[in-house]
């Protein structure tokens, strides 16, 4: 019965987001105060029935309901609580819902939040969210069901996929996704400014707060599923350039373009169609990534095969969404032109680098993970592109851009003026200089030609950023929160600069058999292996190792390395020993049994690895700051107030 | 310089970088690009002998060998139709089993596949497109359980 309540409950809200669709777009074109006036109330309904939704699939998780085919997927009666709220999300169509889900609770905020925005314009966003929502609901519905029964009922579950057993891993889709869909937001804003033929200042200040919650969502929801990646499947390190990895970087890539262009939009009312055009961007982006990882586009030509509706729909509302938003564009652009000149070295000149090396970037992740795919669906002999794909060419973008984020920070806007801070720039390099060559060969010694090069570059960014808010307080000025949460962001691509040229250099791994009682040597350090004890979880059993880690021959940290058969799935995980220290981090994990008391064990020292995480941490972080800034609030407050009624009737 | 040089050198750097960063990037991507074959096609000759490129079948049963002592592992890997062996040293990943789907990166050293990469995915249903695809142009033979094309989620 329940589950029956969240399918109606669905349909319903599939029919308020049409309503709320409708009456946003042809409202605000009609310039009908009265169907303006439906698109909010139709929000608040489609979150509560969303909501209502997504209570009944956790009902049904939570009460063992069985008959319901994605429960009876995606766990089982051995399932802790904790993961049987989580498996929600576990599979596509429960990741669908949610994903709705968070849509509607933005596209709330959205509503409650743009009472002071012209009304066309916030019936266009609204709308356009609709649309989204309409797209997504349609989908979950006709091809996805969640609240599909099976009869009879069976027994138990065939339980929740134990690489998604991790606390991590429960809350990195939830966080992902709200990044993801947040550029939602910004998409909505884009196209209504394109509908309304209009690109102002204030509406690049109304978008601003949008894009970087959204991005410092998505920051935080990659670093998730990066440090899972990192201890849960064993693999040992940050990044490996798999495809959904690639999935939720692309977007991102362009993501940090887009709040740089969209601030060039703002302060100068440059770059509008490029902003526009980043937006449309971002979430077609977004949408790749969520059909990547979770309906297997990247296989698209064989889902036609497993089921051809579902890769049909989703090509389809793809082709609508970016198709729709890219014709509109195309249409509508060259109406808003962007006046100001600028000179060579001006910030904003810099800011166009920016986006040019970002996008440049995630070009190259694009060609690499989407390659295969277009090959296969061109009917060529199937293909794969290497690691060295990325690891080659992603330096060559990132370091240029690293340098000129160094070097654009003590830019002013216009004119430039970096003559003025010709001192702040070379005190700054010295400073690295010496600095980041001490580190490299003062602690680590000689590695790859990169790395110095990296150190320097990624510690002059860091430098740099801290002068313009230590002369803030000096002379006493107000410190606002954008400027503390930019500092903060850029201080972070510094940390993760930093991070990845050490890691990169000076990671040390050894892939050894080891017996009980034997040693490994890693340089200074030494991983002693202890014992091998037998353990059982709630819905697992197996093996858990004890290795002693020897610095100069004294112990100094005790690891737990796991290895855990999953009853009902019966596959076998591997849960990575991490001793984490201020400048590293030591690992292990078990292998396989190799018999006669033997195994095989990967021991790895990763230096600084911890900081990729922190850095992505810190971006986050000054983003929500930037985000907060009163003067958004305060700004499109009091320019809507003037703004507001002159705009009502025009269309 | 007048406007309109300036304009003409801006536009002669745009075309020159873009122009470098299309070239570098082809030849990277020609670099790192790697081929799919499945054992019948290595039967037939069709693998490159000095590239690597990526293995891909069903693990033999009973033909994983260890090597005790050491980290090496010797299989086959079949189509059903022909077999190749291969040789790794490393630590395998979870999901390598007897008789179920494997992909392999490496390269031929006289008639054998030396592997230096074992792909593992995320999903124990997943299986590799091209092992499928070259199990639906191969079928096996009546005694083999049924392979679900893309059984995963």
């Amino acid at each position: 019965m329940i589950p029956e309540l969240g399918h109606f409950a669905l349909i319903l809200a599939l029919l308020l987001a049409g309503a709320q669709a409708f009456f946003g777009i042809a409202g605000a074109a009609r310039g009908d105060a009265r169907w303006q006036a439906a698109v909010r109330p139709a929000v608040a309904g489609q979150f509560v029935l969303i909501s209502t939704a997504i209570g009944a699939l956790v009902y049904a998780f939570v009460s063992f309901d069985f008959s319901v085919a994605y429960v009876e997927n995606n766990s089982n009666s051995a399932l802790p609580t904790f993961y049987r709220v989580a498996a929600l999300w576990g599979a596509h169509e429960g990741s669908l819902l949610l994903w709705v889900w968070i849509l509607s609770l933005w596209t709330l905020a959205v509503a409650m939040a743009s009472r002071n925005l012209p009304v066309t314009l916030a019936s266009r966003v609204l709308g356009v969210l609709g649309f989204v929502s309409f797209g997504f609901l349609i989908f979950t519905l006709a091809t996805s069901n969640p609240f599909e029964r099976i009869l009879p009922a069976p027994a138990d579950g065939r339980d929740l996929n134990p690489v998604l057993q991790d606390p991590a891993l429960a809350i990195h889709p939830p966080i992902l996704y709200t990044g993801y869909v947040g550029f939602a937001v910004a998409f909505a804003f884009a196209c209504a400014a394109m509908l309304e033929g209009k690109l102002d200042a204030s509406w690049a200040r109304w978008t601003r707060p949008w894009t970087t919650a959204a991005w410092s969502f998505l920051s935080v929801g990659i670093a998730l599923g990066s440090w899972w990646a990192y201890y849960e499947l064993g693999w040992g390190g940050y990044w490996f350039w798999d495809p959904v990895e690639n999935a939720s970087f692309m977007p991102w890539l362009v993501g940090t373009a887009l709040i740089h262009s969209l601030a060039a939009t703002e302060k100068r009312g440059l770059f509008k169609s490029w902003t526009l055009l980043l937006a449309i961007l971002a979430f077609s982006l977004s949408l790749l990534g969520t059909f990547l990882v979770r309906s297997g586009v990247l296989v698209l030509v064989h889902s036609f095969a497993a089921d051809p509706t579902r890769g049909l729909f989703i090509l389809g509302f793809l082709i609508i969404v970016i198709g729709g938003a890219l014709t509109l564009y195309a249409w509508r652009a060259p109406l808003l032109k962007s006046q100001a000149g600028f000179e060579g070295t001006a910030r904003e000149a810099f800011l166009l680098y920016n986006n040019i090396f970002l996008v440049l970037a995630a070009l190259i992740v694009f060609i690499g993970t989407l390659a295969p795919l277009i090959n296969d669906a061109l009917g060529l002999p199937s293909i794969s592109v290497g690691g060295q794909w990325f690891t080659r060419l992603f330096p060559l973008v990132i370091l240029p851009l690293v340098a000129l984020v160094a070097i654009g920070i003590h830019a002013g806007w216009k004119r430039g003026q970096l003559s003025v801070n010709r001192h702040r720039i070379i005190i700054g390099l010295g400073i690295a200089l010496v600095v980041g060559l001490s580190v490299v060969f003062g602690a680590y010694g000689p590695g790859k030609w990169l790395t110095p090069v990296g150190v320097v570059l990624g510690v002059w960014i860091i430098v740099s950023s801290l002068f313009d808010p230590i002369d803030r307080l000096r002379r006493k000025l107000s410190l606002p929160r954008a400027i503390i949460g930019m500092t903060l962001a850029h201080i972070g691509l510094g940390v993760c600069v930093v991070a990845i040229s050490t890691v990169e250099s000076y990671t040390i791994e050894r892939d050894v058999p080891i017996g009980v009682g034997e040693t490994v040597a890693l340089g200074r350090y030494a991983y002693r292996f202890e014992s091998i004890q037998p353990v059982e979880g709630p819905n697992y059993d197996g093996v858990r190792g004890e290795v002693t880690v020897l610095r100069d021959g004294q112990p100094i940290a005790i690891m737990h390395p796991e290895k855990r058969n999953y009853w009902v799935q019966r596959s076998t995980m591997t849960e990575a020993g991490i001793h984490s220290r201020w400048n590293m981090n030591l690992f292990a994990a078990l292998g396989e049994d190799l018999g006669g008391g033997r195994w095989s064990l990967r021991a790895q020292i990763r230096p600084l690895i911890d900081y990729v995480w922190l850095a992505a941490g810190l971006m986050a972080l000054g983003g929500m700051l930037a985000a907060s800034d009163r003067r958004y609030r305060a700004l499109a407050a009091a320019q809507a107030g003037v703004t507001g009624t002159a705009q009502a009737p025009a269309t | 310089m007048i406007a309109r040089h300036k304009r003409m050198v801006l536009v002669a750097g745009i075309v020159a970088g873009v122009s470098i960063a299309a070239w570098l990037g082809t030849l990277a991507f020609r670099e790192n690009v790697m081929f799919f074959f499945d054992p019948t096609a290595i039967a037939a000759g069709n693998a490159p002998v000095d590239k690597r490129f990526r293995l891909g079948g069903m693990v033999e049963k009973g033909s994983v060998q260890k090597t005790s002592g050491t980290l090496d592992v010797r299989f086959l890997v079949t189509d059903y139709r022909h077999t190749v062996p291969v040789t790794y040293t490393g630590i395998l990943p979870d999901l390598f089993r007897d008789g179920q789907g494997v992909i392999a990166h490496g390269r031929m050293r006289g008639g054998v596949f030396v592997a230096d990469e074992i792909l593992a995915k995320h999903d124990e249903k997943y299986m590799p497109p091209e092992i499928a695809r070259s199990l639906k142009d191969h079928p096996p033979p009546p005694n083999v359980a049924p392979i679900t094309e893309n059984g995963g989620t």
